[in-house]
C-alpha cells in the first residue's frame, strides 16, 4: 500500500447544476459491457505505456501497487444517461505513471484485455484527473466493473474510463477507439453533452 | 482469459434474433436470416446465432466461436452507424429470380 492522499473532490459546482444535461441520478451501479468479461490472473496482469517512438514502460501488478496511491471521490456520468455521485476509488494517478516518460504525443489510446479501446487527449490524463484504479468503495474492483484494474477519467463520459485496462498508446494523431469509430464523440465532455460525432 | 461461459443467451448476452428490430429499421429485409462469415475465424452461420451484447452504448454482435466482433450498430438521434468490418460477408436469402437465357434479353423499351 502506498501513500494515500486526501480525498480528491470531483467536479462539483456548489451553485450550479448537480448533473450534466440529459443525465438522471442513479443509486445503483449499472453494468455495461460490449463483450464477455475478461478474467485476468494477477500473476499475468501488466500495464504498459507505449510512446510514439515505440518505447515501452511496463508495470507488473506488484510494481503498480507499490506506487503511491490516491483515493479520489468523484461523480461519474455514463453516455446512456445515468450519473452516479460521490463514488470512491483507489488508484495510481496517471501523473505518476507518465512522470519521466519522454513523449511529444498529444493523444492517447487506452486498450484493454478483451480488445476494447478508447481515445482521449493526453492532456486529459494529466493534472490529477485520471487514475488506474483497483479498488472501489473500499474493496477490490469486481470484474464486471473492470477489475482487476480500470482507467478512471471521471470528467469525461464513462466509456472513456476503460474497464480491464491493459495499457495506453501515446500518439501524434487522434486514433478513434471502439465506440468512437461507431458514432460516439472523440472527446465526450458530459457538461457539453458531447455524446455523438458532431455534438 | 474470459470467464467460463456456457454459451447460453441470457447469461451476459442475447442471441442474434434480437437484431431483427434494430436492423429492420435500417434494412428492408430481416437480416437475422442472413448467413454471415466471421472475418476473424471464418465460421459461417446465421446472424440469429451471434452473441449480442446490448447492455452497452450500442449493439455488439460477436462470433459464437471466437468472440470477435462481427457487427456493431449505434443508433444516435439522427443516424444509424453500422460497422460490419468483422463480417467477411452477409449472404441474404432473396426471392427466386427467373434466369435469362442467352439471346432472350427483354426488349429495350
Amino acid at each position: 500500500m502506498g501513500i494515500v492522499s486526501p480525498g480528491f473532490q470531483g467536479r462539483r459546482r456548489p451553485s450550479g447544476p448537480a448533473l450534466p444535461p440529459g443525465q438522471y441520478l442513479t443509486e445503483d451501479f449499472p453494468v455495461l459491457s460490449a463483450g464477455p468479461t475478461p478474467r485476468v490472473p494477477l500473476s499475468d496482469w501488466e500495464f504498459v505505456i507505449t510512446t510514439e517512438t515505440g518505447a515501452e514502460y511496463r508495470w507488473t501488478w506488484d510494481e503498480m501497487w507499490s506506487l503511491p496511491t490516491e483515493t479520489p471521490t468523484v461523480d461519474i456520468h455514463c453516455v446512456t444517461h445515468w450519473s452516479k455521485l460521490n463514488t470512491r476509488w483507489e488508484g495510481v494517478s496517471l501523473d505518476t505513471l507518465l512522470d519521466g516518460i519522454d513523449t511529444a504525443a498529444s493523444y492517447a489510446l487506452a486498450h484493454s484485455y478483451g480488445g476494447y479501446t478508447t481515445n482521449l487527449p493526453l492532456d486529459d490524463l494529466r493534472g490529477g484527473r485520471a487514475w488506474i484504479v483497483h479498488r472501489y468503495e473500499g474493496t477490490a474492483l469486481p470484474p464486471e466493473h473492470g477489475g482487476p484494474a480500470r482507467l478512471l477519467v471521471p470528467h469525461l463520459y464513462f466509456w472513456k474510463s476503460a474497464k480491464w485496462v491493459r495499457g495506453i498508446r501515446l500518439g501524434l494523431t487522434d486514433e478513434p477507439g471502439f465506440w468512437e469509430t461507431a458514432g460516439y464523440h472523440d472527446y465526450g465532455d458530459p457538461w457539453r453533452e458531447q455524446r455523438y460525432q458532431g455534438d | 482469459m474470459t470467464e467460463p461461459d456456457p454459451g447460453q443467451p441470457g447469461m451476459d448476452h442475447l442471441d442474434g434474433n434480437m437484431l431483427a428490430g434494430p436492423l429492420a429499421e435500417v434494412f428492408a429485409v430481416d437480416l437475422t436470416t442472413a448467413t454471415g462469415r466471421c472475418a476473424s475465424c471464418g465460421r459461417t452461420g446465421p446472424v440469429a446465432g451471434l452473441r449480442v451484447y446490448a447492455h452497452a452504448p450500442g449493439v455488439v454482435a460477436r462470433c459464437p466461436a471466437c468472440e470477435a466482433v462481427m457487427l456493431r450498430l449505434v443508433r444516435t438521434p439522427t443516424n444509424a452507424w453500422l460497422d460490419l468490418r468483422g463480417a467477411a460477408y452477409l449472404r441474404v436469402p432473396m426471392p427466386a429470380e427467373p434466369l435469362m437465357a442467352p439471346g432472350l434479353a427483354p426488349p429495350v423499351m
